[in-house]
């Protein structure tokens, strides 16, 4: 090879290499942003991938903040998930305002009461098809698919947080399938947590300014939910139990 | 003797059995009715509720169920014990097992939220769940008694009666210990949560099942114009006795247990003094009815030799049977979780609060179900195969039974 062709491959060797490098360099910038939102989506989990035991969601609830009379939540809950709202005893209610008094101290507490998700659920122990189940990420939900109705997990819930759907529906949101004579009760808005948001309660006492309810990641120690419970006294409701729920209280 | 007493199309009339055929059949249709009703409209219109989410059709089913397993007893104290004169009872006994099982079964896949997944039960097992564990005892109960009649009251294989009998016997142990679990296995609730409850059932078993079998071995005699034994009866009425006795001492135990814990005191409390229609029905029902009156109207001077007052007895225990189921299954959900303690609660869903529980007429129809489909088996069995009992008075012993 001649000295001049020789340069002339060397020119084109840089090129190459110069091209190489601003593609690779261009491909980066396109792809780092997904590839940086399918790291952090869902606090780790991307949208189709399924739940990880990596994570365990849960909820801290500070009923000092909680305040009397309001219902933020409820309402929230029910028109993200297609519930009526209405409060009759053969009424779905997901979550529910509750007004607790001290029989010694007449302290006196609001609190929202909700499915506890918890680590050993007694409504999936008792469920005879498996219809109640907890995902890798501790919440636990009912598979419409497979509830035959029998409400043997409406007798086991020490929570009585939940609900038999009594008569037909119509309208339902179609992100959140209820179905008549199926068992249901509060998903922690599943949905919305896969798609990397709050549940609808606790984005709706935020919006009002109280911030009693906190969700997040109790595995990562980073978390603010993480943190709080870290710093203060938290409260297990029938912590006698041994049930380890998800749901935990401050202030009571 | 046998050509005697059988009521089956060689010597009982027709007009007869296609009577209580209908009758049955009447009141099976009116479950159908109440079952499609219930399905189209939901529990809505029932008198259940998200608080009291067990109702009339469970006391009935449960009840039934209990009794099934109880009323195979007669045909083990047979075939396992070796005794002559339960021997010959243990093909009705064995029936009516499997009747009663149908029939309790039933009338609790009527009520099921989604009765067309019953599929879904028997292909979806969480063997955790008593729940499950109960469906597999049930279906193996169906056939291990299937089993066990073919063995005695086949000709050939009447020697294999023993060994069968005897799984039947352990099998149906097991089976009632697992439908008491059903509740004892309920932590959160102050009604439940108690090993007491797996042995207690078994008794209470023992004491239903019984009395339905003299109650249909009774009708049975009366319908043939037969009279029983009084040595026959005078055992029947004093093995009751000790059952009816029994389930009185684990019924004191449990409550005894309760009274003695400071956290239950609220729910005793409820239960037995204060809570309305369940003190009524514990203390009227299940004890003075089911109880105290039966063992009265049993050790009354000449009980042996009156059937009508056995018979009335047996009714009674069965009665009183329902008013506990009724105690137990609805008591135990009136009585509001206590989710505090310590704390007065209120909220929207009825939390702190003494639930209300008004039966509708759909479940009441749903619950008599299960009855109308243990009858039509029995009837239409008893037509079918000989299933009166034919003794050999020589087997028995004469001086073995004298009050």
């Amino acid at each position: 090879m001649s000295e001049q062709n020789k340069q002339v491959h060397e020119a084109a060797d840089g090129d190459r290499r110069d091209f190489l490098k601003v593609g690779v360099g261009l491909a980066g910038v396109a792809l780092a942003p997904g590839v940086l939102f399918y790291g952090i989506s869902a606090h780790g989990k991307a949208p189709d991938a399924p739940a990880s035991t990596a994570v365990r969601w849960g909820m801290l609830i500070d009923t000092g903040k909680c305040a009397d009379g309001c219902n933020s939540c409820t309402t929230a809950c029910a028109t993200e998930n297609g519930l009526s709202g209405q409060t009759g005893p053969q009424d779905s209610q997901w979550i529910r305002k509750m007004h607790i008094k001290n029989l010694q101290t007449g302290a006196e507490h609001n609190l929202p009461m909700l499915c506890q998700h918890c680590e050993n659920p007694p409504c999936v122990d008792v469920c005879p098809t498996g219809a109640s189940m907890k995902r890798a990420d501790g919440i636990v939900l009912v598979d419409r698919h497979i509830c035959i109705g029998c409400r043997y997990c409406m007798m086991a819930c020490p929570y009585k947080a939940r609900s038999f759907v009594h008569e037909p529906l119509t309208d339902q949101n179609p992100e959140v399938p209820r179905g008549q004579g199926c068992v249901e009760s509060c998903t922690f808005c599943v949905q919305r947590v896969d798609r990397d948001e709050t549940p609808a309660c606790v984005e709706a006492c935020s919006k009002d300014g109280h911030m009693a309810m906190m969700f997040g990641d109790l595995k990562d120690p980073n978390s603010d939910i993480a943190r709080a419970m870290q710093s203060y006294a938290t409260t297990e409701v029938r912590a006698d139990l041994g049930l380890n729920t998800g749901v935990r209280y401050q202030g009571i | 003797m046998a050509e005697n007493v059988c009521m089956n199309r060689s010597c009982a009339k027709s007009s007869e059995f296609w009577t209580l055929l209908v009758m049955g059949g009447v009141v099976l249709l009116g479950t159908l009715a109440a079952f499609f009703y219930i399905e189209h409209h939901g529990h809505i219109v029932t008198g259940m509720d998200n608080q009291v989410v067990w109702g009339l059709p469970h006391v009935f089913a449960i009840f039934l169920i209990v009794a099934a397993s109880g009323v195979l007893n007669v045909a083990s104290i047979g075939s396992v014990f070796g005794k002559k004169m339960y021997k010959a009872r243990a093909p009705l006994s064995g029936m009516l097992a499997i009747a009663m099982l149908a029939g309790g079964l039933g009338g609790v896949v009527l009520d099921l939220g989604r009765p067309d997944r019953l599929i879904v039960a028997m292909t979806h097992y969480n063997f955790k769940s008593i729940f499950a564990v109960n469906v597999l005892f049930y279906n193996g109960f169906f056939a291990i008694v299937g089993l066990y009649l073919i063995t005695l009251m086949s000709k050939n294989l009447k020697q294999y009666s023993k060994p069968v009998g005897l799984l039947a016997f352990l099998w149906r142990l097991a089976l009632t210990t697992a439908t008491g679990s059903i509740f004892g296995f309920l932590v959160a609730r102050a009604g439940y949560n108690s090993a007491l409850y797996a042995p207690m059932f078994i008794i209470y078993s023992f004491a239903y099942g019984l009395a339905a079998f003299i109650v249909v071995q009774s009708v049975m005699y009366k319908w043939n114009n037969i009279e029983v034994d009084e040595r026959i009866l005078c055992r029947l009425k004093n093995l009751l006795a000790i059952f009816v006795g029994a389930g009185l001492y684990f019924t004191a135990v449990l409550h005894l247990t309760n009274i003695y814990f400071a956290k239950q005191w609220d729910f005793e409390r409820f239960l037995l003094l204060e809570g309305g229609i369940y003190p009524l029905l514990f203390w009227g029902g299940q004890v003075l009815l089911g109880g105290v009156l039966p063992l009265l109207m049993i050790f009354s001077p000449g009980a042996r030799k009156s059937p009508p007052r056995v018979f009335l007895a047996a009714l009674l225990v069965l009665i009183g049977g329902h008013a506990q189921m009724y105690v137990t299954i609805i008591g135990g959900q009136a009585f509001p979780l206590n989710l505090f303690p310590g704390y007065a609660q209120s909220s929207s869903f009825f939390d702190g609060v003494v639930h209300a529980y008004t039966p509708s007429l759909w479940e009441m129809l749903l619950g008599v179900g299960g009855i109308a489909i243990a009858f039509l088996i029995t009837v239409i069995a008893v037509r079918v195969l000989k299933f009166m009992p034919e003794d050999d008075f020589k087997d028995i012993d004469l001086d073995a039974c004298k009050n």
